[in-house]
C-alpha cells in the first residue's frame, strides 16, 4: 500500500480497529464497512453511542449509509475530486492544524524551482515522458542547501564498509520556510494544486450535492484539532483504481493537514479483505519486494551487487538507515553458511526482476504462450479480471497445481468453463496437466495470520484435515525437501540458491503426537527464522536493535522481529485483553506499537495536545503512555538533529515520522510514486464523462496489457453508457469458493443480481426480479435486476449519468451459481502497484 | 404444532438471534432447560483450541471444539479484544467450511487432454509436481539477460496465493520459489 507507505513511512493501516470507537468522527469512504467488515463496525457503532458523527461517501446507498448522519454519493471513479475539495476546504478556509501541520509535516520544505505543476501543463506534472508514457521525479526533488562534501550513489559505492556507505549517501539538509509562505513550499504548492477543487467542481464532477459535500467538510473540519480526532476508513474501493494510490495519498494529505495521524481516534484504517492479506505483503507473496518492504532486486535500477543495492536503497536519514543489516540478515535466512561476507552472502545466486511480474502482467504473458507451470494456492483466477483472458491462459499452461478445500472454478476449467460449455474450446485440446490437493482449514493447522491493523495473531491445530488434506506449510516444506534432494548432486552454479537454501523446519514429533499427521512441518521453526536469531547460540533476536549486518543473524523479516523473543515467548499466541491497546493480545507490528507515528500524539514539546487525546507522552526521562512509543524511547523532544548524524540521530526530538528521510509526513511525495508528487484527478479509463479539469484524461501512465481480447471501451462510447461499480456481500466471500460451497451461506445469498435505480429500469423497460444482459466491450452475462431507489442516477455537469452495481461472488461451482462478473473487467491498472480497475468501468444494460 | 418454514423464519427474526432454539421458545415453548442441556453436550468433554477467522482481515477470535479428534463446533472467542466473541455470518459458518460433505479429500489428478479426474496417491502428486516444477524451471531458467545483466530467474512459472494462508506459509513458499529463481510469485493484494 504505497499510498500510505509513501505518506508516513509504512504501507498499512495507521491505526487499529477498536481504537475507531474513541473517534470523533468517522469517515468510510471507498467501503460499505457494515456489510464487507461487519465486527470491526462495531466500533463504529460504539463510537456513535458516544456521540460521534459517521459519514458516508459511496455511490451506493448501503447499510453504512443507512446508520450515517451523512450519505454522501460521489460518481465511481470521482473519489480524488472529492477527497480534493476537501483539502481546498481545510486550506481555503484556514482550517488546518497549523502546529500539527509546520512541525510533523513537510508543509515548509521548498521544492526545485524546476517542478511543475498540473495546475501549469494541464494534467501532467513535469518529468512526463510522452512516448515512453512514464515520469522521471528529478524535478519533484526538495531544493537542498550546497552539499558540503559529494554524496550519493557514486560516492557510498566507494565505501568499505556498509557505515560508511550509509554515511555517503547523506544530502545536505532541505530548505524550509516555517511561515508556510514561500510560493515553492510545499503549503503553497498544494494550495494551488486544489485551487479548483471548489464545491461546484465537486458537485459537477462527483455528481454529490454541493451542500452535502459542504456538510461532510464542516462535520470533519469541526472534530479535528487539539480536542477531537477524526478518522478515516477505507477498502478496496479506494485501491481498485488506476488511480487508487492517489486517492489514498489523498486521504493522506487531508489527514495530516488535520493533524489526524498518530492520534487516537485518528488515523487512516485500511480494511483489507483476506484473513492474512497483510501478512502475505509483510512476507510478500508479491514479485516487487522481498520480506519487510525491502525492494525486491531489480535489473531496473542499480542492483547489480549488494553494495548497489544497498547504495540505491538505503535511506541514509531515517530508520531504514539499517537497511544493510535486514538485507544480510535475510540473505542469511535464505542461504545460511553458504552466505559469507565474500560471496556477498549469496546476493547473486538471488534472482532478479526485469519487469511487471503481477498478477495481471502473467495471465496476460499466460495467454500469450510464454508460462509453462502454475502453482495456484487458495485464489481463483478462473473468475478474476477479464476472466475469459485467464481461463485461456490456463488452457496454454503445461501443468497447474491447485490447492484449495472445494473443486474451484480454476481446478476445473477445463471441463466445467462457460468456453468449454459453449463449444469453443474443447477439453480434448486443452494439454494442461492438472492437480488438485485438498488443503487444511485454518482450525486444522498451526501459524499465523496478521489482520488488518498489523496484528499478528497465532491459531491451534486442533483436528487433521480430512483423508489427504495437508497444511499449506506441508505441501511447502515437502516440495522443498523433494526438489533438494533432485538438486544434490549438482555442481552447476545456477542450482547454487536451491542447493544452499536453508530448509530445517523438520517436523517437531511431540506436538504431531496427538494427530495422525506425523510429518507435518514445524510452524515455531519458520516462525523463529522470521524473527531472527543469532547464529552462534541460536538465542532469539528481541528486537530491531539485534539484527546485525555481519553475518552472525538470522532474520527472515525485521518488521516481525520481537514476535518471538524467546523459546517460551510465542508473543503472537499471548491472549492477555484489556478494554483498549490490548498489549498483551497477539503481537502488533511494529514492535507491538498499536497506532504508529503516535510521538504526534504529544505536542513538539511532548506534552498531549489535549487530556481528551492523551495518548503517548514524555514524561521527563522517557515516552510513555496507552502504546508501545513509535520513537526513540528515549529521545527527548529538545533533542536536536546531528548535522552529521546518519539514521534516527538525523533527525530531531519532533520528528514523529521515523520511516521517512526527514522524519516528516510527506504532504507532497518527491520520491516513491510513478504518478505524480500530488493527487490529481482523472477519470477512470473506461467512462462515460469528460475529465472536467484537465485536458489529460486519464491518468498519463496506466497499464494496459493489449491483447485480441483486452480490448476498451472509448471515452463516453454511446454502446457502453453506463457506469458499472462491483462489491461484495457479508454472506459471500471474494469469487465464492469460501461461501457458495456451504449451505448456510449459499442459501442467504443464492443467487447474482445487478442493482439499478428505478429511473435506468424505466428507461430500459426492466422490472425488478427481470433478467438482464449486461456488457462491457469484453463480455455479456446475465443476471437478476434489483431495482432499487438505493442506486440513484447521478447529474455529472448537467447531464443524467447512470451507474449500476453488481457483487461479483458468483461462479460456475459452487451449491449455487452464477455468471462471472470479472468477465466484463479488463486488464489494466495502476501503475505503482498494478492494482485494475474493477470498481469503475462501463457497460451496457438490455433486458434479457 | 406445525411451523412452516416461513413462520419459522418470521418468528426467528424476532427473537434471539437466528437460532432455532430462538424460534422455538418465540412459538411458547419452555426451553430453559433444554437450551442449557443442548449447549452442555454439543461441546461436553472437547478440548478447545483458539483459533482465527479464515475470512475477512478483521483478524475475529474464535474457538475450535474438538472431540475425539473431530471438530464438533467453532464459535467467537469472547476473550478476543478485537471481536469480543461476535461474528459475522461467515465467521459463524467457520465450522461447515470445516466439516462439509463437499470437501474434497483425495487428490484429484488430470492428465494433459484428459476429460475427467483420476483420485492418485499424495505422494505420487508430490513427486510428480517436484520433477515437472524441476523440468520447467531448468529448461526456462535465464541467467543472465541479452545485455548481460545477472537475473537468475525464470518467468516460466507462475505461483498465485497467498493471503487466505499463514504467515509461516508466505515466508516459506516465496523463499524455497526465489531459491529456485521463481520472481513471478503473487498474491490477492492486487485484486
Amino acid at each position: 500500500m504505497p499510498g500510505l507507505g509513501v505518506s508516513f513511512g509504512r504501507g498499512a493501516a495507521t491505526t487499529f480497529s477498536r481504537d475507531v470507537a474513541n473517534s470523533d468522527c468517522i469517515t468510510i469512504m471507498g467501503s460499505n464497512m457494515a456489510e464487507c467488515h461487519p465486527v470491526a463496525f462495531r466500533w463504529v457503532m460504539k463510537a456513535k453511542e458516544k456521540g460521534a458523527k459517521l459519514i458516508h461517501v459511496d455511490p451506493r446507498f448501503t447499510r453504512t449509509s443507512a446508520v450515517a448522519d451523512i450519505h454522501a454519493p460521489i460518481r465511481a471513479g470521482s473519489d480524488i475530486v472529492f477527497l480534493g475539495g476537501l483539502i481546498n476546504y481545510v486550506i481555503q478556509n484556514e482550517k488546518y492544524f497549523k502546529d500539527y501541520v509546520v512541525s510533523y509535516t513537510n508543509a515548509a520544505t521548498i521544492i526545485t524551482d524546476q517542478f511543475k505543476d498540473t495546475e501549469d501543463l494541464d494534467g501532467v506534472f513535469s518529468g512526463y515522458d510522452q512516448q515512453a508514457r512514464t515520469y522521471a521525479n528529478q524535478t519533484w526533488q526538495y531544493a537542498r542547501e550546497q552539499p558540503a562534501t559529494p554524496f550519493g550513489f557514486d560516492e557510498a559505492m566507494k565505501a568499505s564498509n556498509f557505515t560508511e556507505l550509509v554515511t555517503k549517501l547523506k544530502p545536505p539538509p532541505a530548505r524550509r520556510d516555517p511561515t508556510l509562505q514561500d510560493p515553492r513550499s510545499v503549503f503553497q504548492l498544494l494550495k494551488r494544486h486544489y485551487a479548483r477543487y471548489t464545491p461546484e467542481m465537486v458537485e459537477r464532477i462527483t455528481g454529490c450535492p454541493k451542500e452535502t459535500f459542504l456538510k461532510v467538510a464542516e462535520t470533519i473540519t469541526a472534530n479535528s484539532g487539539p480536542e477531537r480526532t477524526a478518522t478515516m476508513a477505507y477498502a478496496v474501493a479506494w485501491t481498485q483504481h488506476t488511480i487508487g494510490v492517489q486517492i489514498i495519498r489523498a486521504a493522506g494529505i487531508l489527514q495530516q493537514l488535520l493533524g489526524n495521524i498518530g492520534r487516537p481516534g485518528g488515523g487512516i484504517l485500511a480494511l483489507r479483505g483476506h484473513a492474512t492479506i497483510q501478512g502475505s505483503t509483510d512476507n510478500p507473496t508479491l514479485y516487487h519486494s522481498i520480506t519487510g518492504y525491502m525492494s525486491h532486486p531489480d535489473t531496473r535500477r542499480r542492483h547489480e551487487s549488494l553494495k548497489a543495492y544497498l547504495a540505491t536503497e538505503t535511506v541514509p536519514t531515517a530508520f531504514l538507515s539499517n537497511q544493510p543489516k535486514w538485507v544480510v540478515s535475510y540473505l542469511k535466512a535464505l542461504y545460511g553458511d553458504a552466505a559469507t561476507a565474500a560471496n556477498d552472502y549469496g546476493y547473486d545466486w538471488h534472482p532478479k526482476i526485469v519487469g511487471d511480474h503481477s498478477h495481471m502482467a502473467m495471465m496476460d504473458a499466460a495467454y500469450k504462450g510464454t508460462v509453462k507451470g502454475m502453482f495456484v494456492m487458495g485464489q481463483n483466477p478462473a473468475t478474476s479480471l477479464n476472466a475469459s483472458l485467464q481461463r485461456k491462459a490456463l488452457g496454454k499452461l503445461e501443468w497447474l497445481v491447485v490447492r484449495d478445500f472445494f473443486e474451484t472454478e480454476t481446478a476445473s476449467f477445463w471441463y466445467a468453463s462457460p468456453e468449454v460449455k459453449s463449444g469453443e474450446l474443447k477439453t480434448a485440446d486443452i494439454k494442461t496437466e492438472v492437480f488438485f490437493l485438498p488443503a487444511a482449514h485454518v482450525a486444522e493447522m498451526e501459524g499465523s495470520f496478521t489482520n488488518t491493523h498489523r496484528l499478528l495473531q497465532w491459531h491451534e491445530k486442533g483436528a487433521d484435515p480430512p483423508g489427504d488434506g495437508r497444511s499449506d506449510i506441508w505441501f511447502t516444506y515437502w516440495l522443498g525437501t523433494r526438489l533438494k534432494n533432485l538438486y544434490a548432486n549438482s555442481t552447476n552454479p545456477r542450482d547454487q540458491g536451491i542447493k544452499a537454501l536453508v530448509w530445517n523446519y523438520e517436523p517437531d514429533q511431540q506436538r504431531n503426537a496427538e494427530f495422525r499427521i506425523k510429518d507435518e512441518p514445524d510452524a515455531l521453526k519458520i516462525l523463529k527464522e522470521i524473527n531472527g536469531y543469532n547464529i552462534a547460540d541460536g538465542s532469539h533476536l528481541k528486537a530491531f536493535a539485534d539484527i546485525k549486518d555481519d553475518g552472525s543473524t538470522v532474520c527472515g523479516n525485521w518488521i516481525y522481529t520481537g514476535c518471538f523473543p524467546a523459546p517460551d515467548q510465542n508473543l503472537t499466541a499471548s491472549r492477555k485483553p484489556d478494554d483498549y491497546v490490548s498489549l498483551g493480545w497477539g503481537f502488533n507490528w511494529p514492535a507491538n506499537r498499536h497506532i504508529m507515528y503516535n510521538r504526534a500524539s504529544a505536542r513538539p514539546d511532548g506534552q498531549p495536545w489535549s487530556e481528551r487525546k492523551k495518548y503517548v507522552w514524555w514524561d521527563g526521562q522517557k515516552w510513555t503512555g496507552l502504546d508501545v512509543p513509535d520513537f526513540v524511547p528515549t529521545k527527548a523532544p529538545d533533542t536536536p538533529s546531528k548535522p552529521d548524524g546518519i539514521g534516527l540521530d538525523a533527525q530531531s526530538g519532533t520528528d514523529p515520522f521515523i520511516m521517512k528521510a526527514d522524519g516528516k509526513g510527506w504532504l507532497f511525495a518527491p520520491s516513491g510514486l510513478l504518478d505524480g508528487p500530488l493527487p490529481t484527478h482523472y477519470e477512470p479509463v473506461e467512462s462515460p464523462v469528460q475529465n472536467l479539469l484537465y485536458k489529460q484524461q486519464a491518468s498519463p501512465v496506466y497499464k494496459h496489457w493489449d491483447s485480441d481480447i483486452n480490448k476498451l471501451a472509448q471515452v463516453g462510447d454511446p454502446n457502453f453508457p453506463y457506469v458499472i461499480t462491483t462489491y461484495r456481500l457479508t454472506e459471500h466471500h471474494l469469487s465464492g469458493t469460501m461461501s457458495r460451497w456451504l449451505p448456510w451461506l449459499a442459501e442467504l445469498q443464492p443467487e447474482l443480481f445487478i442493482e439499478m435505480s428505478p429511473e435506468l429500469a424505466r428507461e430500459k423497460g426492466v422490472a425488478n426480479l427481470d433478467f438482464v444482459k449486461i456488457s462491457s466491450p469484453r463480455a455479456t452475462i446475465r443476471a437478476k435486476a434489483l431495482v432499487t431507489p438505493r442506486i440513484r442516477p447521478f447529474t455529472i455537469d448537467g447531464k443524467t449519468v447512470h451507474l449500476v452495481g453488481m457483487p461479483w461472488h458468483w461462479g460456475y461451482q459452487g451449491l449455487v451459481t452464477g455468471d462471472v462478473v470479472n468477465n466484463m473487467s479488463a486488464l489494466i491498472a495502476d501503475p505503482n502497484v498494478s492494482m485494475h480497475e474493477g470498481k469503475a468501468f462501463v457497460c451496457n444494460v438490455e433486458k434479457a | 404444532m406445525a411451523v412452516s418454514r416461513r413462520q419459522f423464519l418470521k418468528v426467528t427474526g424476532v427473537t434471539t438471534a437466528g437460532t432455532a432454539m430462538g424460534a422455538l421458545a418465540a412459538l411458547g415453548a419452555d426451553l430453559g432447560p433444554k437450551v442449557a442441556r443442548a449447549q452442555e453436550l454439543r461441546i461436553r468433554n472437547a478440548k478447545v483450541y483458539p483459533t482465527v477467522c479464515p475470512y475477512c482481515a478483521v483478524g475475529c477470535g474464535m474457538l475450535t471444539h474438538v472431540v475425539d479428534g473431530r471438530i464438533v463446533n467453532i464459535e467467537g472467542n469472547p476473550e478476543s479484544p478485537v471481536n469480543q466473541g461476535n461474528l459475522c455470518p461467515k465467521g459463524a459458518a467457520s465450522y461447515q467450511l470445516a466439516v462439509n460433505p463437499n470437501r474434497i479429500s483425495q487428490v484429484l489428478y488430470r492428465a494433459p487432454g484428459a476429460t475427467a479426474w483420476e483420485p492418485k496417491p499424495l505422494d505420487w502428486a508430490m513427486d510428480r509436481i517436484a520433477e515437472l516444477f524441476k523440468k520447467t524451471r531448468d529448461e526456462t531458467l535465464v541467467e543472465k539477460t541479452q545485455d548481460g545483466k545477472l537475473v537468475n530467474h525464470t518467468l516460466g512459472i507462475f505461483s498465485l496465493g497467498g493471503a487466505t494462508m499463514d504467515n509461516e506459509w508466505n515466508y516459506s513458499h516465496s523463499k524455497l520459489m526465489r531459491s529456485m529463481g521463481v520472481v513471478a510469485i503473487e498474491n490477492q493484494a492486487r485484486i
